[in-house]
């Protein structure tokens, strides 16, 4: 996945910042094509969830995949539209290494007139080595 | 540095809690908890109660506007996480197998809070169901079931 249009790019970061959450935990665009889209989530102390271990929060992994999931349904829609999560489902595979970035991709794999069925994978340096898997729908409000 | 050097005593901090009604040394437990801004509580008979005051840094949608889906995904982790270090059912950090999250109403711009029933411990396994509301416990926003892998006490 390559993202060659640095003006998509920057309009793809201005919208992740314009989401109050999003900014504060410092999520960046990292890229998209047609079909998905990469964000990422640089590690940072305040996200701890396993004082022992310096593990990032489990909740830290949902809104990456929330987030992740909300920009990818809007490529597939191609129009914009208001969205709102259903439900979402995560099977945590390995707990995240601290002192590392998140990675989150996220696809849709089927589109409805009322609803759009996402997946997404969260991954720190090799997406084959996955450290959590999820899928979720989120409503298409504007749509009858 | 090695994760066997460092530990904690969940039972000690959580029996003084119980008795002095002070919550802080939990609340300040768990960075992220404490970056959400999350209160530990508990309602008349003693069950913990979980409040995450409002706070503009949690918005996700600033048309509605409404609380961030990953921050009520969070809130509810968390509430099941301490809930089951509360309870002692875990003498570690029990570790998130997977989560079912269903949004049942976009989380408005005021106080949330969230409660857990512990539906099954096992030895090694523990399934917790886990609701939230705002300012009517009828009208819930979300509910969530988890399954956690625990260390139960002895």
């Amino acid at each position: 996945m390559s993202d060659k249009a640095p003006s998509r790019s920057k309009k793809s970061q201005k919208n992740i910042d314009s989401i109050p959450h999003s900014a504060e935990l410092g999520i960046e665009f990292v890229c998209r094509d047609d079909t998905s889209a990469t964000l990422k989530i640089p590690y940072k102390k305040e996200l701890i969830g396993n004082p022992l271990t310096g593990t990032v929060h489990g909740g830290v992994v949902l809104s990456l995949i929330d987030s992740t999931c909300g920009r990818a349904v809007f490529i597939a829609l191609k129009t914009p539209e208001t969205i709102a999560t259903l439900d979402l489902r995560v099977d945590y595979f390995k707990p995240a290494q601290p002192e590392q970035d998140l990675y989150c991709v996220a696809e849709c794999y089927k589109l409805t007139r009322t609803v759009v069925f996402m997946r997404a994978i969260v991954y720190q340096d090799d997406i084959d080595d996955p450290i959590a898997s999820s899928v979720s729908t989120f409503m298409r409000t504007s749509v009858q | 540095m090695p994760e066997q050097t460092k530990t904690i005593d969940f039972s000690t901090l959580f029996s003084a809690a119980r008795q002095t009604g002070d919550y802080d040394a939990v609340n300040e437990l768990i960075p992220y908890a404490h970056f959400l801004g999350i209160r530990l509580d508990h309602d008349e008979d003693g069950t913990p109660l979980f409040v995450l005051p409002f706070d503009k840094k949690n918005i996700g949608n600033t048309h509605l506007p409404a609380i961030h889906g990953g921050v009520i995904a969070g809130f509810l982790e968390n509430a099941a996480i301490i809930h089951l270090l509360y309870a002692m059912e875990s003498s570690t950090m029990p570790k998130p197998i997977n989560c079912n999250i269903d949004y049942l109403r976009s989380g408005r711009p005021i106080d949330t809070y969230a409660k857990c029933d512990v539906t099954k411990q096992g030895r090694r396994i523990a399934n917790v169901s886990i609701t939230a509301w705002q300012d009517n416990p009828d009208k819930l926003i979300a509910s969530a079931r988890y399954h956690f892998k625990v260390t139960p006490e002895g």
